[in-house]
């Protein structure tokens, strides 16, 4: 790695910090999203109200306002609950919200927002014929959403997935506003200390364009496994 | 109820945190986001339409650096273009010498430079999927009317183009108004500027962060509505029978 | 070229696709009121042919003149392009164009649509081009569609629609590009009518079409086109009754 004046390493940790936090969160997201699609979905009209809520509420604020409020907002409601618990029962526990964990959690929860919205489209688009043939053949629930659904839907999903991933990876560059040492962070502290900003946030920039690169070959490579059968990825797109 | 309402008494008299001072911030703060996502919108279209014209040209050096320009400015974190000029604008030599210094020196201007070069970038590709997706029957019919390039740019793509663009372009003025937010970060008291100077203040985030998170919800509400009557208005005509 | 210009005259036109010759120098006059069908099976070049005597094709060699005026062509590194497009844009608002589907401007009303070119191309001042065009709208029946936008027509109406558009341009010559192609079989009538009736008003038009009935009432002239050459042309009388290649004879025998 370039020495960046003695910066390079630390900013390459950075740029793992990054990318863990993107994984995590994406997986996070991925898990609300399928929840709130569910939910959305659902026969019961509090799971339907608790999904919109939950997505206009989340798609109407700034991802750094929700971020702030779960971090700082998120410490003090944890440190109410201790304190009631210590006075209370006696038991003593501290918990520490760390700047990772709030920023795996708040992303998380933003994208599970737009996830959900994906991946209601992506189930409304699967043939309902076929979740009728694979009723007559004596599938069960569980059994339907993993061999039919779950597989068709994803041919849906991924060009809303890649899209929701390729913004979600540049919202990670707010946790270094709550004190995150993502590669963002590194990089602005560098340019502050040395006074040479561009040495520093040009490379990170070409990191995340790199990042983001990679990501949109995988996601072509995997559109075109999911397509498998529906010709070509264009044909339903139009 | 009767409890309620003493619960709710209580609460305004403990109140120390909604009084004038924090209040007038929250107006300023509104204010400046107001402000800096309406000129940067207004900068950004103005720029985006020759870009999104141009970056659809056959000649090579026309498109390919606007196509530069939109993957870079899309594929990067808004904060890091902000960093860039922020930080950066200082260090090009002789700036502080110049007039230029008395406006650069507040952070606004960069803010709305780097906000302006970002919303521009997003709303030039948006444009450019939406003149690419003119129908190629009503652009033989205008070049069969005798129509020049440009009288058909003017007259028949760029109306149509706009009109389908308005979705798109209704998301991309919402994502602008929550990327505003970052501006707090290079010290501009926008809306969460002063979330963040009354949870310093008074240490309570919930009544800081809800309170301007509503205020956001607020502005995005009502440029859906916007957006969802202009739809309506303009996009009159893709509708089957009235 | 002694006596009047005609109106439409297309000499030894050839085009080219690739290495793929499309037509193979063909010939064409119009004179004035005439009615000249190109008839054909799909790929005999007859739309090409259209479409290259108001540009929407570049013709590889051959000339085009309108109205005496001859299309002056260049020589460039990407082959032969007209020299001036100043010049065809002219030419082409007096060669108005009716398409197979339709091409109205869908951001615009009926209204709107007819008095776009007037005013836009030939500068007309607005209000006259609004009486023109309204006019023109009664003529073939959509007075009471003036302010419908396409999308809310039927075909049939959006094609009439477009043939007012069309005359509204006030044209030398007008084309028609398989005019009723698009359209449901009931649809077509009404169509056929209105190009009936400006075929008797003594309107020049050239036409691209399938229905053989209408090559048969209304046209002086009918060409038949197979690969694109010229396999006979003549009147109807001629050509539609009494065919003289194999080709054309199995081309007019009713299908199924």
């Amino acid at each position: 790695m370039i020495d960046l004046q003695g910066y390079g390493p630390r900013l390459l940790e950075g740029a793992l910090v990054t990318i863990e936090l993107a994984v995590l969160s994406l997986l996070l997201a991925v898990i609300l999203g399928l929840l709130t699609a569910s939910a959305k979905m659902s026969r019961s009209w509090i799971l339907h109200r608790i999904g919109t809520l939950y997505t206009t509420v989340i798609r109407g604020v700034p991802d750094l306002v929700l971020m702030l409020l779960l971090f700082f907002g998120g410490q003090m409601g944890i440190n109410l609950v201790t304190d009631w618990l210590y006075y209370q029962f006696d038991i003593d526990i501290f918990i520490n919200v760390n700047e990772f964990i709030a920023g795996v959690v708040t992303i998380g929860l933003i994208f599970g927002a737009y996830m959900g919205e994906t991946f209601r489209g992506a189930f409304l688009a699967v043939d309902s014929g076929q979740i009728e043939a694979g009723r007559a053949y004596g599938m069960s629930e569980g059994l339907m959403f993993r061999r039919i659904r779950f597989p068709q839907m994803m041919r849906h999903a991924l060009p809303g997935l890649s899209n929701n991933w390729m913004v979600l990876l540049k919202t990670t560059a707010l946790v270094s506003i709550i004190g995150l040492t993502d590669m963002v962070r590194v990089a602005a502290e560098a340019s502050k200390a040395t006074h040479e900003p561009f040495t520093f946030l040009i490379p990170v920039a070409v990191i995340y364009l790199l990042i983001a690169s990679v990501s949109e070959w995988i996601f072509a490579r995997l559109q075109k496994r999911y397509n498998v059968g529906f010709g070509e990825a264009d044909e339903w797109n139009n | 109820m009767e409890q309620l309402n003493i619960w709710f008494t209580n609460l305004l008299a403990d109140n120390t945190i909604f009084n004038a001072q924090t209040l007038e911030y929250y107006a300023e703060g509104l204010a400046t986001t107001v402000q800096l996502v309406f000129l940067s919108l207004v900068i950004g279209l103005v720029m985006a339409v020759p870009l999104a014209i141009a970056r659809g040209s056959r000649r090579k050096w026309i498109k390919m650096p606007i196509f530069f320009y939109t993957y870079i400015f899309r594929g990067t974190p808004l904060l890091i273009q902000l960093y860039i000029i922020y930080y950066g604008v200082v260090f090009i030599d002789g700036i502080q010498d110049t007039w230029l210094w008395l406006i650069l020196e507040e952070p606004f201007y960069p803010a709305l430079i780097a906000f302006t070069l970002n919303t521009a970038a997003y709303t030039t590709e948006i444009f450019h999927g939406a003149i690419k997706a003119t129908s190629k029957g009503e652009i033989e019919a205008a070049r069969a009317y005798g129509m020049s390039r440009g009288l058909m740019m003017r007259r028949i793509i760029l109306p149509s183009a706009f009109r389908r663009a308005l979705p798109a372009y209704g998301n991309e003025v919402i994502f602008m108004l929550h990327a505003s937010a970052i501006a707090s970060v290079v010290t501009i008291m926008d809306l969460t500027g002063a979330a963040r100077l009354v949870y310093a203040r008074y240490y309570a985030p919930f009544d800081a962060f809800l309170f301007v998170a509503m205020l956001y919800l607020c502005l995005t509400f009502a440029i859906l509505y916007l957006f969802r009557y202009l739809e309506k208005r303009m996009l009159a005509h893709l509708r089957p029978q009235s | 070229m002694a006596e009047t210009p005609l109106p439409l005259e297309v000499r030894n036109l050839r085009k080219r696709f690739g290495s793929n010759e499309v037509l193979k120098g063909l010939s064409l006059q119009a004179h004035q009121g005439d009615v000249i069908t190109l008839i054909g099976a799909s790929g005999s070049g007859k739309s090409t042919f259209l479409r290259c005597m108001n540009l929407l094709e570049q013709p590889n060699e051959g000339d085009i003149l309108v109205h005496g005026e001859e299309i002056r062509f260049k020589e460039t590194r990407h082959g032969r392009e007209p020299a001036d497009w100043k010049q065809v844009e002219r030419i082409r608002a007096k060669l108005s164009m009716v398409f197979q589907g339709f091409n109205l401007w869908a951001h615009m009303t009926l209204l709107e649509n007819v008095i776009e070119a007037p005013i836009h191309v030939l500068k007309k001042p607005r209000k006259e081009a609004i009486e023109q065009g309204r006019a023109l709208l009664d003529r073939v029946g959509l007075l009471e569609r003036a302010d419908y936008y396409p999308a809310q027509m039927s075909g049939g109406q959006q094609q009439r629609g477009a043939i007012a558009r069309a005359l509204a341009m006030e044209p030398e010559v007008m084309l028609f590009d398989e005019p009723t192609s698009a359209l449901d079989p009931e649809l077509v009538g009404d169509v056929l009518k209105v190009m009936r009736d400006l075929a008797k008003e003594g309107r020049t038009m050239v036409v691209v079409t399938h229905e053989m009935a209408f090559a048969r009432d209304v046209s002086s002239q009918v060409i038949y086109l197979h690969q694109g050459v010229v396999e006979e042309a003549g009147p109807p009388a001629d050509v539609l009754d009494n065919p003289r290649s194999e080709r054309l004879k199995q081309f007019l025998a009713p299908k199924h």
